[in-house]
């Protein structure tokens, strides 16, 4: 069996092939049974419990859980903007301490483009901050990475004078201009409509193809978690735990079966009973 | 009654074909002269200060008595003969300059207060414990103050200058920081800017509306502090200001000078207004869909 849990449940049988899943040498990132806790204002809630899960390069990886199963809370984690008060997250070996340019972040809110930044500009910012490249680089990746968006029109134009697909477009774009080890991205395409978010989809695909940038990407929707994913990890909710981790094929958006599987699994008790019933 | 599935099936499909823009004629076109005029703002404000001084000249000619209120006319006469002699423009510039140094160091104090109110919690309730008890209090009411610690000078106008500047300046600055977006900011953390950088870098622009409404604030309570502490006691900074020009003209009953004087207070007040901080807006946060 490809994935093993410490305790529980083997796993939930073996429904697809991992054909597309590169299983030499060492995982990207990894996380040992994270346990994840915030704090509200007169609570601690833990968002996940001993979660344990590792990602490959050039792997789209999917957190799916319904509301509440702390997926986000997961990115936010191992964008280093939470601290697990148990187990630990590792990326390349190294523990993750800090938020930083190596895990560039996508969020599902069209403010996270500067408004006072064009399109260019907000592109441009990362890399001239971080100093990671230098200005012509800079200049010269920026400029491929508008054509790659086809925003090459609005390339001067303010955030607000775009559309939520484009807002979105730009972002992404950023992020993968900055060769990140890893690109986060917190449910990008949920408040964009159904036309522009399947659009959106496909041109993440394409673009994933060109750049092979490893993906870890939450969702809530099942079908674009098979969509876009090659590896989906399933979790419960209140707190957040590890219900099974399942590989998709290229033509899965086309199983039917797939789905209802990954249907019942997130909506039953016991992964191993949905499994058997699917 | 709902349509059934057969009832679809036997419908057809239909295709249209849809026209050139030619054949349609213009799709957009040119509003007239008189629309466009009225679409702009400087036009109207314009129509507007056009009508008050002719509303102001009937109204004195009607009231006919020159000390108790001269006619536009007459209040313009005494503001360019006023100008043209120099006396004007020099009470002007020994207000601005005091006006000025005011101003500054307020606002260099409220940046750092409120810079400090970003860092830690307890800078926070400083700010905000400072504001409450200073903002309430009117500057001039710590003139007589002023007057025993630092003199018959300058000094005590920009003492209760800076007083009156901070606070406006410190809350509007400290809520716009505020109301920094939480994906803005984790946006700068993702980054791993350090903590000037997300100042300078995100905080001051996304914060830039809060910031420059609490400039205006701060400019308007300047100006008005600074007339009412020098028509107390503008002459002992030398020559005197603006304030001491109105005070002076009154003692004298050259009632259209005074007019004059506060003529020139409103001027400056406009001219700032339209065109500094417009031009500052107008380049910043409207440019940038941050302020409609």
């Amino acid at each position: 069996m490809f994935f093993a849990r410490p305790s529980g449940p083997d796993s939930v049988g073996d429904p697809v092939s991992d054909v597309r899943r590169p299983t030499e040498g060492a995982p990207l990132l990894s996380l040992k049974a994270v346990t994840l806790q915030y704090k509200t204002r007169d609570s601690l809630v833990t968002a996940t419990y001993r979660v344990d899960f590792q990602v490959f390069k050039s792997d789209r990886y999917i957190l799916l859980g319904p509301s509440g199963c702390g997926k986000s809370t997961i990115l936010k984690a191992v964008g280093g903007f939470i601290r697990p008060t148990e187990g630990q997250i590792l990326l390349n070996g190294k523990r993750i301490t800090r938020p930083g340019p190596d895990r560039m972040m996508v969020f599902q809110e069209f403010d996270q483009l500067a408004p006072w930044k064009t399109v260019r500009e907000n592109i441009l910012f990362p890399m001239r901050a971080t100093g990671k490249f230098s200005r012509a680089e800079a200049q010269e990746r920026t400029d491929h990475y508008i054509e790659k968006i086809q925003l090459e029109k609005f390339a001067d134009a303010y955030p607000h004078t775009l559309s939520g697909g484009m807002k979105q477009r730009v972002a992404i774009a950023r992020g993968m201009a900055m060769e990140p080890d890893i690109l986060l991205m917190d449910e990008p395409f949920a408040a964009l409509d159904a036309l522009t978010r399947d659009r959106m989809q496909d041109e993440l695909l394409r673009l994933w193809e060109d750049t092979r940038v490893t993906l870890l990407f939450v969702t809530h929707s099942i079908s674009e978690a098979i969509k876009i994913g090659n590896r989906i990890l399933l979790l419960s909710a209140l707190p957040g735990q590890v219900k099974a981790e399942i590989g998709t094929r290229d033509n899965s958006f086309l199983d039917a079966g797939l789905q209802a599987m990954i249907h019942d699994i997130l909506f039953s008790d016991t992964a191993t009973a949905a499994a058997a019933h699917a | 009654m709902p349509e059934t599935l057969a009832d679809a099936a036997r419908r057809q499909d239909v295709f249209f074909e849809t026209q050139s823009a030619e054949a349609i004629g213009p799709i957009e076109k040119r509003v007239s002269f008189a629309s466009r005029a009225w679409g702009n703002g400087a036009f109207r404000k314009t129509l507007i200060l056009i009508a008050l001084a002719v509303v102001w000249e009937l109204y004195a000619r009607h009231l006919n008595n020159d000390l108790l209120f001269p006619t536009f006319i007459q209040t313009l006469t005494a503001f360019f003969n006023e100008m043209a002699d120099g006396t004007l423009p020099r009470r002007v510039w020994v207000s601005l300059k005091v006006l000025l140094t005011g101003y500054g160091i307020g606002i260099l104090i409220a940046a750092f207060i409120t810079v400090l109110a970003l860092v830690t919690r307890i800078g926070e309730d400083l700010l905000e414990t400072l504001t409450a008890m200073f903002n309430p209090l009117p500057a001039i009411a710590l003139l007589p103050l002023a007057l025993i610690w630092f003199g018959l000078g300058a000094q005590s106008i920009v003492f209760v200058l800076v007083h009156s500047v901070l606070w406006p300046v410190a809350l509007n600055a400290n809520s716009g920081f505020k109301s920094v977006s939480p994906t803005l900011r984790m946006v700068g953390r993702n980054y791993g800017l350090g903590l000037l950088a997300t100042v300078r870098q995100i905080l001051i622009p996304a914060a830039l509306p809060s910031l420059i409404t609490g400039l205006k604030v701060g400019w308007a309570f300047a100006w008005r502090t600074l007339i009412a502490a020098e028509l107390v006691f503008g002459v002992s900074s030398g020559s005197g200001g603006l304030g001491w020009f109105i005070f002076e003209n009154k003692n004298q009953l050259e009632i259209a000078n005074v007019f004059a004087g506060l003529f020139t207070v409103i001027l400056i007040g406009l001219a700032v207004e339209g065109l500094i901080f417009r031009t500052l807006e107008e380049r910043t946060v409207r440019r940038w869909g941050m302020q409609s």
